[in-house]
């Protein structure tokens, strides 16, 4: 059986101090093979992936590759033996332009000027145009993700990594992506394919394996099972579907006219003319790719930038000029994207970080002093109620796993009873128990007549929770639509379609 | 050639000498910065260069010896930055302050002795028939080697940053040490690399300030060219060609001011002395205001300290 498979691992470990991040691990690809690799975060596939890749050094084990012995010292190694990755997190340089950027994840770079047209070649072959002069900061996301694959086709690799490859990616583009996948794949390219995703497991991959703990739990092919079969596999019991009550609309209390931000970063989007409305009891979704506006968006609305006035009315009011713990004192409040350092801490406490936007609404302090007490019992009252996994309010909150952190995040808004809520990528990362878990708390608070505004790039999301949806391309905000009888193609087009993209002659 | 009794020629020719400690200074520095370290140090790296340098040239009586012993010590104070900020993971901006104080004092404290001393004169390059040729000739054609040294230098750096694979890289890694670390390049090494070279020229500006353009030795005779390098280097956007504008820029009106002083203008000392440092600053403000992204031209994790997580 050797010899016919291209990867072959046995028995790899891989501990870090207080924890096995893979336990005996054992799994093989076929060339051609599209593998999935499915597991709750902190299940060890980022470990894995990273040893096969040389980033991570195993403790034991064995891997072979083309029936060779295969031990990558550095990421360098590891391409030369044919194994490339498209990372989770980009590993591009903004500054830099296309071809430098695919340069420097070759181990023997042409010529600039040969290269140039390489990368145009090949990603017109695969469909996936690219300009190799242009600077990768003016890319939408898509086309970055573009630069990383056909930074790895550059090599030809016998097998490609992908860690969560979807996730910034419109339905269409991913599409093109798949049909590009098949391509390599019916050309004896092995893929190892991570995502979150069941249903892209489904239609894309040939064999999967699932790891929980560490360890590996199940192997399977993906066609032959539902999502829910593959889900409960993963979380190793009974899943749980949120629960959509009906809730009664009430007035509108939310309005934002005509919005305008200039661009917070250099690479940033700004702002054009968003306009919206929320009524009481109502959940808006806010789709779009990673990079749009999302993050502007939170922040102007949340009070961290402040905008012209007439542009953001709560109750009529108008708060356009007013700070986040103003706006918070009205009842509107929000939950950042960045779990660490933004909406949280890392050093602080839970107490402590409870305390940073608990003061306005809660009980907190008292004539001018921080009530520790009060706090603590705050902190304590989240934790219960949305099953925080920590040993107490006391520890940093940069301890706490993705998960975890998120749910303390959100019940700190939450269980200030906020009029309106604002969240971004409320379960980015966060695995499946978890999210549903925090997509429940935000139905449920819809339900006691809150306005929620829940910014996503899951769009299976967008329609499990929201009423309205409307899609946030650019900068600007689309008109909403009614989430009842919308199609995930017509999703798509709101979205900005493909980006120029084509489709590969198969 | 005169004008307002000033003679242009001698002007020029000064010029390019006053220049020279600066532009070592600032493209040793541009290269630390592109790789993503923020060295405030320059000043000290380039006092210690100027001390070193010139003890070792009254002692050998070889100016060269003296020019090498400059780019060691400017190293050598480089590397004590890059052990503490790169290894030990230290605050850049407090770590490059102190090493301008540790230097001004370490300084002070060894070229007691090499006070009122003349060093060993470096030698013009001959260029023959090429130096009689009018204005040409003492313009271009009447000076040491380190100065066409350091011209050669600025070339040298701007093609390495621009065409080359390690430049590429280097850039890469102050772009975003992050993903340099994803693909295996070896963040640290090329930062401690860049350092050193930085601290390399930096000591060589100095030592040219001893040797050269004073040439004694004093305490604190480098009188602020370190910030002024660190100055040109930001303004030029991070750019090699215009860091030869700004230099020369200072250089030109440092001499500019000394031949006013000796013409016997009416103009107070002290604003004339005040002038080369806020005349670069300001042209080169109004220089990166117009290209708009000047500003943003800064190398992405410049300042940022790397510590690869697993």
């Amino acid at each position: 059986m050797t010899g016919d498979k291209l990867l072959q691992i046995e028995g790899l470990t891989k501990a870090y101090p207080g924890v096995v991040a893979n336990d005996g691990v054992g799994f093989s690809v076929a060339p051609g093979e599209v593998h999935a690799l499915l597991g709750e975060n902190g299940a060890g596939k980022s470990t894995l992936v990273k040893m096969i890749y040389g980033l991570v050094k195993p403790d034991a084990g064995t891997m072979r590759l083309m029936g060779k012995p295969y031990t990558p010292a550095e990421p360098r190694a590891a391409r030369a033996s044919g194994v490339a990755m498209v990372f989770q997190h980009f590993s591009l340089f903004e500054a830099l332009n296309v071809a430098e950027n695919v340069a420097l994840g070759m181990e023997n770079p042409p010529p600039m000027g040969d290269l140039a047209k390489r990368i145009r070649e090949i990603s017109n072959a695969y469909g996936l145009p690219l300009d190799p002069e242009r600077l990768v900061g003016d890319l939408s996301a898509g086309e970055r993700q573009r630069v990383e694959i056909i930074r790895c086709l550059l090599q030809d690799p016998k097998l490609l990594i992908m860690d969560e490859p979807t996730s910034v990616l419109t339905p269409q583009e991913v599409g093109i992506l798949f049909h590009t996948l098949r391509k390599l794949s019916s050309e004896g390219t092995a893929i190892l394919y991570i995502s979150h995703k069941l249903e892209e497991i489904r239609s894309l991959c040939d064999g999967a394996t699932i790891l929980r703990g560490g360890k590996v739990v199940a192997t399977c092919t993906p066609r032959d099972k539902t999502a829910r079969e593959l889900a409960e596999m993963m979380v190793g019991g009974e899943f749980k579907a949120t629960d959509r009550a009906q809730r009664t609309l009430g007035h509108t209390i939310f309005e934002v006219k005509d919005l305008d931000l200039a661009p917070m970063s250099q690479f940033g989007p700004a702002l054009k003319k968003v306009t919206l409305s929320l009524r009481a009891g109502e959940v808006l979704g806010v789709g779009g790719v990673a990079g749009n506006g999302q993050e502007e968006l939170l922040a102007t609305l949340s009070g961290e930038r402040v905008s012209a006035p007439g542009t953001v009315l709560l109750h009529g009011q108008d708060i356009s000029g007013l700070g986040p713990n103003d706006r918070r004192r009205l009842g509107l409040q929000g939950a950042p994207e960045e779990r660490l350092g933004h909406a949280a801490v890392p050093a602080m406490s839970l107490t402590d970080n409870a305390l940073l936007t608990g003061t306005v609404r809660r009980p907190l302090t008292n004539r001018g002093f921080l009530d520790m007490k009060a706090a603590r019992l705050f902190a304590e009252e989240i934790i219960k109620n949305f099953d925080v996994r920590t040993p107490g309010p006391h520890v940093a909150a940069r301890a706490l796993s993705g998960g975890n952190l998120q749910k303390f995040v959100i019940g700190r808004e939450v269980l200030q009873y906020p009029e309106v809520l604002i969240v971004n990528q409320p379960t980015w990362g966060v695995d499946a128990a978890a999210a549903a878990s925090i997509r429940q708390a935000l139905l449920d608070l819809a339900s006691k007549g809150a306005a929620v505004i829940v910014i996503s790039q899951d769009l299976d999301e967008l329609m499990e929770i929201a009423d309205r949806f409307c899609a946030l391309n650019e900068g600007r905000l689309s008109a909403p639509r009614d989430t009842e009888g919308l199609t995930l193609d017509e999703i798509g087009l709101m979205l900005g379609g493909a980006h120029g993209m084509q489709e590969a002659a198969l | 050639m005169t004008l307002g009794g000033i003679d242009i020629i001698v002007l020029t020719a000064t010029l390019m000498a006053a220049s020279t400690p600066v532009l070592l200074a600032a493209t040793g520095e541009l290269i630390a910065e592109k790789a993503g370290v923020l060295n405030l140090g320059v000043e000290g790296m380039m006092i210690m260069g100027a001390m070193a340098g010139f003890a070792v040239a009254v002692t050998t009586g070889s100016p060269v010896a003296g020019f090498l012993a400059g780019a060691v010590a400017g190293a050598l104070m480089a590397l004590l930055f890059a052990i503490l900020t790169q290894v030990l993971l230290s605050n850049q901006t407090a770590t490059g302050l102190a090493l301008t104080l540790f230097g001004l004092g370490l300084s002070a404290l060894f070229g007691k002795g090499y006070e009122g001393v003349r060093p060993p004169s470096t030698g013009k390059v001959p260029f023959g028939p090429l130096a009689e040729i009018p204005v040409i000739g003492p313009v271009l054609f009447s000076h040491d080697w380190v100065v066409y040294a350091s011209l050669i230098l600025v070339a040298v750096t701007w093609a390495f940053l621009r065409f080359t694979r390690a430049g590429l890289i280097l850039r890469a890694v102050g772009e975003s040490h992050d993903a340099a670390h994803a693909l295996g390049y070896r963040v640290i090494a090329v930062r401690v690399a860049a350092l050193a070279f930085g601290g390399a020229l930096a000591g060589l500006g100095g030592a040219y300030l001893s040797l050269v353009r004073v040439p004694q030795w004093t305490e604190g005779m480098t009188a602020g060219a370190g910030w002024i390098a660190l100055a040109i280097v930001v303004f030029a956007s991070w750019r090699a060609e215009r860091v030869l504008i700004g230099a020369y820029l200072f250089g030109g009106i440092t001499a500019l001011q000394l031949q006013l002083q000796a013409a016997g203008y009416a103009i107070p000392v002290h604003l004339l002395s005040m002038a080369p440092y806020v005349i670069t600053i300001v042209v080169l403000v109004i220089l990166s205001a117009i290209h708009r992204r000047g500003a943003q031209a800064a190398p992405a994790d410049l300042g940022r300290s790397f510590h690869a997580s697993a």
